[in-house]
């Protein structure tokens, strides 16, 4: 459908005005019989009536026969706030052949009736003045038709870790191509790394590594591994994107993952999925589960780009998979809708922090504690001290580090640390039941399905202790490499130094840093907490203020994984509404310009949030030139234009200014008429 | 007209999202406030043109408020910065021209706020009293 207002306009307006009473919501306060009286003297004004309840089928029919009588072109309804009916009475008119971009109401109930409820008669004249108002401002109105955009069948999902994975075989499993672009060598996120999963204790990549094959495997999803977005462009329905795939050095066709080359390799470096502590080759895959099983080769450590000399996987590669000249490919892609899913990353302790993360060897996060105690990790699973590799007895934790902590701005809650911690204690007290575990926390958290029961079950049946205090102040034995914790223990009112032989810190969630490029990309807006905003906190969970764009998982703030699963599955099935119905329907509020008006100077281009002007050569001269699909009608470029030559639909310069003409006339300025 | 009959006029343009939705949420919830403000919705406070403001003050206001959403909430994602640079712009527009700068108000009010529209607007009419009808501070 074509977007422009009609070129026939009615040549005089017949503007018809139903007064609703609202019972006695609005009639209780406002005369409303009077108001119709005043309105009818209105130029233009045909039929001007009171109606008990507009929006009943009564009073709709009543609103239908006055367009037929008396060829209404102009509908005023005065009734409730607009956010509340205004469908109701477009589709009202529009029943009677009226274009319903002709009907205009105007609030006599939230924003007059309801807040002067002692002064009737002041009431009155300000409900009199808001329907003069209201008549002005129709005059002004055009025919206008929503616009119908067409929506791709395919959704882009950004992030691999388990909101991606799940968005992803949700939406592959109904039929829509779905495209999962991760930009590490193998999908997985940070679950991949977790040992055991509170508050059940069931193991991490044992229930993730089949979801990670079965994504893989899914004839509608295609993986685009160790890739990034580098653009998106379009809207609702309609984007391209473009991603580039890394080069991995490793034709990926050809790789079959038996390791050899990695075998063969001279280089050894830390492994960054150990989180620093075991080791890989400079051909890798960053754990045995990684999907896809296609070595990369890690450019800044290989010795054949670092010498040019060496050839030992490539000797040892029989399927001649490997290709040191590989280039960085740039795929275009369109899809209908888009999923954002990068996660998050762990809060990193302050070089100058009480903690002393970056100086005392014992001081480790909980995320590198999760390799520590994993069966696959660098350990075997085997719990040792960083210093010395001895197994520690006494271990403490401290919670609340980079949450909850107003000095460094993080002032939320990670909502999972309290429950890893408890977890994590209990696994290590089943390996090693004589050890001592104090847990340092500020209040405890064990709010969701299961969590309660865990605190419990750590307390009374592990003998778990739990310290109510923030540590001050964390030494080191110079010899032992023992940790003492000096702490005021808040419970007990008194200032305790206990010694430990590993501490571990709980550190908080924050964004990833692979969120901030996707963030602007497609202007989606972040919330206090840094992580992306949601539309509505309770109502929309997954939507975002761009149409069609959706978010899930850590990336929409720190959760666990049985939340970021069910925020998965409500952005799939979100995305795949708008794909099932392939159409979408855009209210005609965008910019337009008057090109006799515009001088090119590029204002509102630079304005626009959303990219959707662009200045371009129309005979000659430069013009602005709205992209409808993507103008989202905010007007601030209506509002910015010093030529006043772009305005926005249904809110024109001349139809707001007819609007506060039509206010500031009023007789009396307390009432109106 | 005297003084003590002055009652002003004041015009508030009220973001769709937020703003105006606070002004029903005022009614909703019964917060009585003076009938002497009338809204004016726009969809965003950014659509707001510091010409609006003026000739609000050019046709007869006594005060003017521009309200949108709090910062980093605008639906729009930025719309409410313009009209906080726009805001600036006109506070000293208004100095300039000899129009007390208090006439004019940028508020945030969320759609959850609807105590605040009240008061905002209550506490903006009885300032407004207080410095008598548009045009009394040009000498
Ligand atoms: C120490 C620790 C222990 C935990 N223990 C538990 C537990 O026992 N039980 C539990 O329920 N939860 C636990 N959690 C929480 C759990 O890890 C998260 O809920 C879960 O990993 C969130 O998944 P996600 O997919 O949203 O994010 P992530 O796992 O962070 O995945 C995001 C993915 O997106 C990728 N990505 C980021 N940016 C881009 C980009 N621009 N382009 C492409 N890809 C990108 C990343 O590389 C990553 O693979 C724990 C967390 C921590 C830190
Ligand atoms: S939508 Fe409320 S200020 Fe922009």
């Amino acid at each position: 459908m074509e977007a422009s207002p009609e070129t026939k306009q009615p040549e005089k307006e017949v503007i018809g005005v139903f007064v609703c009473h609202c019972g006695t919501n609005i009639g209780g306060v406002v005369n409303c019989e009077k108001v119709a009286e005043i309105a009818s003297q209105i130029p233009g004004v045909v039929v001007s009536k009171d109606l008990k309840y507009a929006c009943s089928d009564l009073g709709q029919e009543e609103i239908r026969k006055a367009i037929k009588e008396k060829g209404l072109n102009r509908v005023v309804v005065a009734s409730c706030s607009p956010r509340l009916h205004e469908y109701t009475f477009k589709n009202c008119v529009e029943g009677a052949g009226l274009n319903p971009y002709f009907m205009h109401m105007v609030n006599l109930r939230e924003q007059c009736s309801w807040v002067h409820m002692k002064e009737p008669e002041l009431a009155t004249g300000k409900a009199a003045n808001l329907v003069k108002m209201g008549i002005e401002r129709s005059r002004l109105s055009t025919a206008l038709s929503p616009r119908e955009v067409t929506v791709e069948p395919s959704c882009l999902i950004i992030g691999g870790g388990i909101a991606g994975i799940q968005a992803a075989l949700d939406i592959g499993d109904k039929g829509f191509k779905t495209y999962l672009v991760e930009k590490e060598p193998s999908i997985g996120g940070h679950m991949a790394q977790l040992d055991k999963t509170f508050p059940t204790g069931d193991c991490a990549i044992c229930i993730l590594a089949p979801k990670m094959v079965e994504v893989a495997r899914n004839k509608n999803v295609e993986m685009l591994s160790y890739s990034e977005v580098v653009d998106i462009q379009g809207y609702v329905g309609n984007f391209t994107v473009k991603i580039r795939k890394k080069p991995r050095y490793v034709m990926e066709e050809k790789c079959v993952g038996c390791g050899v080359c990695a075998e063969k390799c001279p280089v050894k470096v830390p492994n960054e999925f150990d989180m620093g502590f075991g080791s890989r080759k400079a051909i890798y895959v960053p754990f045995p589960q990684a999907v896809p099983l296609k070595y990369t080769i890690d450019r800044e450590n290989c010795l054949h780009f670092k010498t040019g000399k060496c050839q030992l996987c490539v000797k040892a590669c029989v399927n001649e998979a490997i290709d040191h000249k590989q280039e960085p490919e740039e795929i275009e892609l369109k899809v209908g809708t888009v999923i954002v899913a990068t996660g998050f990353d762990v809060y990193t302790p302050t070089r100058k922090g009480v903690y002393r993360y970056w100086e005392y060897k014992n001081v480790i996060t909980a995320l590198e504690l999760e390799r520590l105690i994993n069966a696959a990790g660098p350990t075997g699973g085997h719990l040792v001290r960083p210093s010395d590799g001895v197994e520690p007895q006494r271990i403490a934790f401290i919670q609340c580090v980079g949450s909850r902590n107003l000095k460094i701005a993080n002032k939320y809650c990670s909502r999972v640390c309290c429950m890893y911690a408890m977890k994590n204690s209990q696994i290590i007290m089943e390996h090693s039941p004589d050890a001592e575990i104090a847990i340092y926390y500020n209040d405890i958290r064990a709010f969701g399905k299961g969590f309660e029961e865990l605190y419990h079950r750590v307390r009374e049946d592990y003998g778990i202790e739990f310290i109510r205090g923030r540590p001050a102040k964390l030494t080191k034995d110079p010899v032992t490499e023992n940790i003492t914790i000096r702490a005021e223990e808040t419970l007990l009112a008194k200032i305790t130094e206990r010694e430990f032989d590993l501490v571990v810190l709980s550190v908080g969630l924050i964004p990833n840093p692979g969120t901030a490029p996707v963030q602007k990309m497609l202007s989606l807006p972040v919330s206090d907490d840094g992580f992306l905003a949601e539309s509505h906190p309770k109502l929309r969970p997954v939507e975002t203020a761009i149409e069609g764009v959706f978010i899930c998982g850590c990336a929409q703030g720190p959760k666990d994984i049985p939340d970021s699963v069910a925020q998965a599955k409500a952005a799939a099935s979100a995305a795949s509404t708008l794909m099932i119905k392939g159409k979408h329907i855009v209210e005609p509020l965008y910019a337009n310009v008057n090109e006799e008006l515009c001088v090119g100077c590029g204002l509102c281009a630079e304005l626009c949030p959303y990219h959707a002007i662009e200045i371009a050569e129309k005979d000659g001269q430069s013009k602005a030139v709205v992209t409808e699909a993507l103008c989202h009608g905010c007007g601030t470029c209506a509002a910015g234009c010093p030529q006043h030559a772009i305005n926005q639909l249904q809110f024109t310069d001349q139809q707001l200014m007819n609007e506060l003409t039509a206010a500031l006339a009023a007789k009396n300025s307390a009432g109106g008429e | 007209m005297t003084e003590m009959q002055f009652e002003p006029k004041i015009i508030a343009f009220c973001c769709n999202w937020c703003s105006y939705a606070g002004a029903d949420l005022a009614g909703v919830s019964r917060f009585q406030y003076p009938p002497n403000v009338r809204i004016i919705r726009v969809m965003c406070s950014g659509r707001v043109d510091p010409s609006f403001v003026i000739e609000a003050f050019k046709q007869g206001a006594d005060g003017v408020i521009v309200a949108g959403c709090h910062p980093n909430d605008c639906h729009y994602i930025s719309g409410n910065q313009k009209a906080a640079t726009r805001a600036e712009f006109l506070t000293s527009f208004l100095e300039e021209v000899g129009i007390d700068p208090s006439r004019f108000k940028l508020e945030w009010i969320a759609g959850s706020e609807g105590e605040k529209f009240a008061s905002t607007v209550k506490r903006m009419v009885e300032e407004i009293k207080v410095l008598g009808p548009l045009g009394s501070e040009v000498l």
